[in-house]
């Protein structure tokens, strides 16, 4: 048990730091998996399975990068997977209803996330309740309003066509296109997925803001005691994860054109999930967003490796719970050797 | 020369049902050491904590360069040149330690408009700072919770000096300090007065303050028991006055040798202070007379 301590102690502080990174268990992790359903699945390695897994991941990882961010900063968001509908039936709905203009509704769309996350982060501020209840709470209300509200307006629990509006091919080529490159086909969603990975990796580790997440999360008392606005930063953040879930809203839209209103609720455990294996400490103040995207690259590989292996789907979410927990302990590792003395 | 910074006056404070303070007066100036002492409980961190906005008074006034404030939070203070480090509230454990040194006080690069961090113009300038503090930290990418507690608070107390422009104010600085550490703290307390700050320094041990005081005030259950300027006390009142005259007797004899000692040799301040305390600790649980 100590001999690897030593070890450890004895490396150069360079290598040191690379232990202790918090990404590294979750590209272990993704290593791994892809070694072994390139082993055992034969058409996992083809250039088209590329793609597909490509797009299986970016639709967590779009999500994982503002969850990953809130969790570094002490919080969670349980209405994550169930905003990601309200954001396409929205959009959807007040195209329908009210022009015939797709773009009103994507901006209206965008207005609502943002407003849902606002009101997350303004009651965790003002009623100091953890943030499990109180987006447990904005969940639950969630669920209702898109199922009660698509009822009420379309009859049925999926929304109404738009695919012949005006600016639906402009949007669908922002949110739903794809391009081929080499035989390889990348759908919008990786491109968006890159883009704010990029963004919300440069903003954790360089800006003032990222050095304010990790703060808030590490430590919300000392945080503020140094003059960090610690409501006003969790309330940006809780935005964060309102402009992912627009994204994510637009795609589910102008991919299939109408939209299910029973959808995305469960998904934000899965958001949860690959920020965790991506080296995210649930209690905060730790992780990365990089980390982030190893995770929902693991559950691309591993959702769309096990069809190719021809194993019974049923034991995915079996093989995700395992790996969380996993994660949640190697995190736990990871940060007590980061918290441990120096000697 | 001496221009009065800020001045509390007949200030109050409950927390719930809790008295933690009732009618301090206090009042710091320019170049000034002013300590505050008293046992534990007494209200030494709740007027620190009024002082830099972390907590509201309830009654008196507090007054900066003649005008009424009252903060909401502890940037409008830090904003008004009031630096703080706090017994409890000191660092971020898993933060690296540059990171926790320029928290709250992040220096931009100016070619990115002071949006991007310039992360190694914050580093140096952090082991600049703790080096001074004669802490040679050549790792400052550790996480801060891997130093020890005197090097934490250190690097809270380099902070601290680096950011307060006006008033700083320091929480029992010298409880988790070695006495080589502690002697640094009170050379860096002497510089900043020098400098012309005013500094609040609030111990436990008479004798640190005694070695740099100004002005002292005493309290006791929340309430002031006495405020001198040092041409009106000498050592031996001080603590005469901390201990509570019938407990007078038994003090002295337990300080009677570590004080013969320190006539012998100078700066060996910090370990008689943890001997002194221990024993007042264990005193408090008799009855009082
Ligand atoms: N946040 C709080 N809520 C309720 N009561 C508090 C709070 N903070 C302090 N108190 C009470 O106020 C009184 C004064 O506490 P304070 O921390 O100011 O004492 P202190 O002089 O700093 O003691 P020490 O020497 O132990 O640091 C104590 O009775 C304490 O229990
Ligand atoms: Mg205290």
């Amino acid at each position: 048990m100590s001999t690897p301590d030593l070890l450890v102690q004895d490396r150069p502080a360079a290598l040191r730091r690379l232990l202790a990174r918090p990404e590294l268990g979750s590209l272990i992790a993704a290593v791994a998996v892809f070694v072994v359903f390139a082993v055992v699945a034969e058409p996992f390695l083809r250039v088209s399975s590329l793609g597909t897994v490509l797009y299986a991941a970016s639709t967590i990882g779009i999500m994982a990068v503002p969850v990953s961010l809130l969790m570094i900063g002490g919080e969670f968001d349980l209405s994550a997977g169930v905003v990601v509908t309200t954001a396409a039936l929205t959009s959807s709905m007040v195209s329908y209803q009210f022009t015939a203009v797709t773009w009103v509704g994507v901006l209206v769309s965008l207005v609502t996330t943002l407003a849902i996350g606002w009101f997350n982060g303004w009651m965790l501020g003002r009623t100091k309740l953890p943030s499990f209840i109180v987006t447990l709470g904005t969940f639950l209300m969630l669920t209702g309003a898109n199922l009660g509200v698509t009822k009420a307006i379309s009859g049925t629990v999926s929304t109404k066509s738009i695919a012949d509006m005006q600016g639906f091919e402009s949007c669908r080529w922002l949110f739903a296109s794809e391009v081929t490159i080499g035989g390889l086909t990348v759908k919008a969603t990786v491109w968006w997925w890159l883009g704010l990975l990029a963004i919300g990796s440069w903003v954790l580790l360089r800006t003032r803001f990222g050095n304010w997440i990790f703060a808030v999360g590490g430590d919300a008392d000392a945080a503020r005691a140094v003059g960090v606005p610690v409501a006003r930063t969790k309330t940006v953040l809780y935005l964060g994860v309102g402009f992912g879930a627009w994204v994510l809203g637009q795609h589910l839209l102008f991919s299939f054109d109408t939209v299910q209103s029973g959808e995305g609720s469960g998904n934000e455990l899965i958001y949860i999930v690959a920020a965790v294996i991506g080296g995210c400490l649930i209690t905060g103040g730790y992780g990365s967003v990089a980390g982030s995207a190893l995770g929902a690259l693991i559950f691309g590989m591993a959702s769309k490796g096990i069809i190719y292996a021809q194993w019974n789907p049923d034991w995915f979410k079996f093989f995700l719970g395992a790996m969380l927990l996993l994660a949640a302990l190697l995190n736990a590792y990871v940060k007590r050797r980061a918290e441990r003395g120096p000697r | 020369m001496s221009s009065e910074l800020l001045a509390l006056k007949g200030v109050g404070k409950t927390y719930g049902t809790v008295r933690a303070l009732q009618d301090v007066s206090l009042t710091l100036r320019s170049g000034e050491i002013s300590c505050v002492l008293g046992d534990n409980g007494a209200g030494k961190s709740t007027l620190i904590k009024i002082i830099a906005g972390l907590h509201q008074h309830d009654e008196g006034s507090y007054t900066i360069g003649g005008e009424e404030v009252r903060f909401g939070s502890p940037r409008e203070a830090l904003d008004r040149g009031i630096a703080t480090v706090y017994q409890d509230l000191a660092v971020v454990p898993l933060m690296p330690v540059w990171r926790n040194f320029f928290l709250g006080s992040e220096q931009g690069m100016r070619r990115w408009g002071g949006l991007r961090l310039d992360a190694d113009a914050m580093r140096a300038t952090t082991r600049e700072a703790l080096a001074k503090m004669g802490i040679d930290l050549h790792d400052v990418d550790r996480p801060i919770g891997t130093l020890s507690g005197g090097q934490r608070q250190c690097v809270a107390i380099a902070r601290a000096v680096h950011f307060g422009a006006e008033v700083l104010i320091l929480d029992e600085p010298t409880a988790a300090l070695g006495v080589k550490q502690s002697g640094v703290v009170l050379k860096y307390v002497t510089a900043a007065r020098d400098a012309g700050l005013g500094v609040v320094l609030i111990t436990h041990n008479p004798h640190h303050a005694y070695l740099v005081g100004d002005h002292f005030t005493l309290l006791k259950r929340g309430r002031m028991a006495g405020s001198h300027p040092r041409a009106e006390i000498s050592l031996e009142q001080l603590t005469t006055e901390m201990a509570g005259g019938s407990d007078l007797a038994e003090l002295s004899h337990e300080l009677a040798r570590p004080s013969d000692s320190r006539n012998s040799s100078g700066s060996s301040g910090s370990s008689d202070s943890r001997n002194s305390s221990d024993s007042r600790d264990s005193r408090e649980e008799r009855p009082q007379p």
